[in-house]
C-alpha cells in the first residue's frame, strides 16, 4: 500500500469533480482514467506520486474552465440549474422576493382580464374568441420580463398579436359557424408561438432553445395539472363544509374563484417551471416511458376497430375530430420523449418501442386520411374538413420523417440529434398552418 | 513556443479527427498523439478535449465504446465515422486554402521595406 496518499487525493479530486453538474459520473471516469495515465507517465519520468499528481492536475487545466466547457457542450445537464441561478453575476442584484411579485401581479392581471371579458364581452363565441387573447400577453410578458427582450423582438411579438387580436374581433364570424369554430381553436397555438419566442429570449432559430421551449410546454402541463388538482380538492372540501352550514359557494366559484384561479394558475406554474424544475425532473422520463406503450395499445385498439367497423365514409364526423386529438397527444408525448432523452445514449429497447409508436400513430393516419378524402369526394369541401384534413397532411409528414430517422438511428447510420433537429424545426410549421386557418379560412369560406 | 489559444480551438477539430483516422484511441492517447506530432509544441489544456470530444460525438463525427485499460479501468475508447472523415475531408480543404494564403503572405512579408527604420 504505499501508493495509498496517491489514491486517497485521486478519491478526494473524484468527489470534488462529482460536484459539478454540467460533469457526469461517466465523465468522471473518463477524466480519471486521463489523470491516472497522466500520473503514471509522470511517475516513469522519475517524479515521486505527489509530483506527478500535481503535474497531472495542472495539466488537467481550472477546473471551473473545464467544467464551463462541459457545460456548453452538454446544456441539459445545466437546465435545472440555469433558471435557479443567475446566468451573470449583474443579475444577482434583483432580489427573489421581486420576481414573486411579478408573478403574482401578472397572476391577478391575467385574473383581471378574463373577469373583465366575462363580464364586459357579449355573446359566447366573442368571449371564446377572445380568451387566448386576455390570458396569454400575460405569460408572455412573464417571459419578456425575465429574458429582458429587445424592443425587435418586443415588438416582433406585438405585431403578429396586434394582427390576431384585429381579424379576430373584426371578422364578420357567422354565428356558430365553423370558421369561427375554427379560429377559437386555431388561434391559441398562434399565441402559444409567440409565447415560445419570449420564453427563447427572441433566439428562436436555436434548435437547443426550441427543444428547451418543448421541454416547457411539457413541464407547464404538469405542473398545471398538479395546481388544478391540488385547487379542485381545496374548493371540494370548502364547498362541502359549507354546505354543511347552509351557505352555497357555487354563484362565488363560477364567478369568481374559476375566472381568477385558471389564468392565475397558468402564470403562476409558469414560474414554478422555471423556478423548480428538479421536483418534476425525474417524473418527465418516467411518465413518458409509462405511457408509451400505453398509447401503442390504444392505437392498436382503435385500429382494429376502426378495422372491423369497415366503410369509413359512415365514420361519424365527431369521431374524426376525435382522432386528430388523439394523433397531436401521440406526437407530444413523441415530442417530449425525444426532448427527455439523452442524446448521446445509444439506441435501446425504448427506442423501438418509439418507432413502433410512430409506426401505429402513421396507420392510423393513413386510416384517417383515407375516410376524410372519402367524406371530401362524397360530400364535398367544408372548412371543417380542409382544416383536419391539413393537419392530418401535417402530422404525416412529421411522423414519417420521425420514423424514417428513428430507422436510420436505430442502425447506427444517424446521430440522435437528427430526430432532435427534425422535431426542433418542424414545430413553427404547425403554428403557420394555424396561423392560416386563423387568417384565411374565413373569407374563403365566406364567414360561414 | 506558445500557441496563440485561438488558434489551438480552430485547429483542435481537424486534428482530432486526423489523428483518430488512423485508428481508434482513448483521450489520453489522443493527447499524446498531438504533443508527439507537434514536437511538443502545442500544450493542450487536458481537461478541454473531452467536451470537444462529446461535441463531435454529438454532432455524429466520432463514436465512443467503453473498454478496460491494461489496469482494468473502465476507459472510453474514440472512432471516427463516415460522417468524421467527410468532415476531415472538409477541413482539410478549408486549411489548405488558408495556409495557401498565409505562405504567400509570409512569402512577401519576408522582404520588409527599408523605410521602416524612418519611422522609428
Amino acid at each position: 500500500m504505499e501508493h495509498a496518499e496517491l489514491e486517497a487525493q485521486i478519491d478526494r479530486w473524484r468527489g470534488y469533480v462529482q460536484r459539478r453538474q454540467a460533469i457526469s459520473p461517466a465523465d468522471v471516469d473518463e477524466l480519471e482514467d486521463h489523470l491516472r495515465e497522466q500520473v503514471a507517465d509522470r511517475q516513469a519520468t522519475g517524479l515521486d506520486d505527489e509530483e506527478a499528481f500535481l503535474v497531472a492536475i495542472k495539466r488537467l487545466g481550472n477546473l471551473d474552465a473545464v467544467s464551463r466547457e462541459f457545460a456548453r457542450e452538454h446544456s441539459d445537464r445545466l437546465w435545472k440549474q440555469l433558471v435557479l441561478m443567475p446566468e451573470d453575476p449583474a443579475d444577482a442584484g434583483a432580489p427573489p422576493w421581486r420576481e414573486l411579485a411579478i408573478v403574482l401581479a401578472l397572476a391577478v392581471g391575467a385574473g383581471l382580464a378574463v373577469k373583465a371579458g366575462l363580464t364586459w364581452i357579449e355573446g359566447g363565441g366573442v368571449l371564446a374568441r377572445n380568451l387566448g387573447l386576455l390570458v396569454l400577453p400575460f405569460l408572455t410578458g412573464y417571459f419578456a420580463w425575465k429574458r429582458r427582450l429587445n424592443a425587435r423582438v418586443v415588438v416582433g411579438i406585438l405585431v403578429p398579436f396586434a394582427v390576431l387580436a384585429v381579424v379576430l374581433n373584426a371578422y364578420p364570424f357567422a354565428s356558430g359557424g365553423s370558421t369561427e369554430m375554427l379560429a377559437v381553436l386555431h388561434a391559441p397555438v398562434v399565441l402559444w408561438l409567440l409565447a415560445g419566442i419570449a420564453y427563447v429570449g427572441g433566439r428562436w432559430r436555436s434548435d437547443g432553445r426550441r427543444m428547451d421551449f418543448a421541454r416547457f410546454t411539457g413541464e407547464l402541463v404538469i405542473y398545471f395539472t398538479l395546481l388544478a388538482l391540488g385547487g379542485a380538492v381545496l374548493t371540494g372540501l370548502t364547498f362541502a363544509v359549507l354546505q354543511l352550514v347552509g351557505a352555497d359557494l357555487e354563484p362565488v366559484l363560477e364567478n369568481w374563484i374559476l375566472p381568477f384561479a385558471v389564468p392565475g394558475a397558468l402564470v403562476v406554474a409558469a414560474w414554478l417551471v422555471e423556478a423548480k424544475q428538479n421536483v418534476v425532473e425525474n417524473i418527465a422520463p418516467v411518465l413518458t416511458r409509462v405511457f408509451t406503450p400505453l398509447t401503442i395499445a390504444m392505437l392498436l385498439a382503435v385500429l382494429a376497430v376502426l378495422a372491423a367497423v369497415g366503410g369509413l365514409a359512415e365514420v361519424d364526423r365527431g369521431l374524426l375530430i376525435l382522432m386528430d386529438a388523439i394523433l397531436v397527444l401521440v406526437l407530444c408525448l413523441l415530442l417530449y420523449a425525444i426532448s427527455a432523452r439523452n442524446s448521446l445514449a445509444p439506441p435501446g429497447v425504448f427506442d423501438v418501442l418509439q418507432l413502433v409508436l410512430v409506426a401505429a400513430a402513421l396507420a392510423v393516419d393513413a386510416v384517417m386520411l383515407t375516410a376524410m378524402l372519402t367524406r371530401i369526394a362524397e360530400f364535398g369541401f367544408s372548412p371543417n374538413k380542409i382544416a383536419a384534413l391539413g393537419l392530418n397532411l401535417l402530422l404525416l409528414i412529421q411522423l414519417a420523417r420521425t420514423g424514417w430517422l428513428t430507422v436510420g438511428f436505430l442502425r447506427g447510420r444517424r446521430p440522435f440529434t437528427a430526430l432532435e433537429r427534425w422535431q426542433t424545426r418542424y414545430l413553427p410549421v404547425y403554428a403557420l398552418w394555424a396561423a392560416v386557418v386563423v387568417l384565411a379560412f374565413p373569407p374563403i369560406f365566406g364567414f360561414a | 513556443m506558445r500557441i496563440d489559444k485561438d488558434l489551438v480551438a480552430a485547429s483542435a477539430t481537424p486534428l482530432v479527427l486526423g489523428i483518430l483516422s488512423d485508428g481508434d484511441l482513448y483521450g489520453y492517447a489522443i493527447l499524446k498523439r498531438v504533443g508527439e506530432l507537434s514536437g511538443g509544441g502545442m500544450q493542450w489544456t487536458d481537461g478541454m478535449l473531452y467536451p470537444l470530444l462529446h461535441r463531435l460525438e454529438r454532432l455524429g463525427y466520432v463514436s465512443s465504446s467503453w473498454g478496460t485499460s491494461e489496469a482494468g479501468r473502465r476507459r472510453k475508447h474514440y472512432a471516427i465515422t463516415p460522417a468524421g472523415r467527410e468532415a476531415f475531408a472538409d477541413r482539410q480543404e478549408q486549411w489548405t486554402v488558408v495556409a495557401e494564403a498565409l505562405r504567400q503572405v509570409w512569402h512577401t512579408a519576408q522582404r520588409p521595406p527599408a523605410v521602416v527604420q524612418g519611422w522609428a
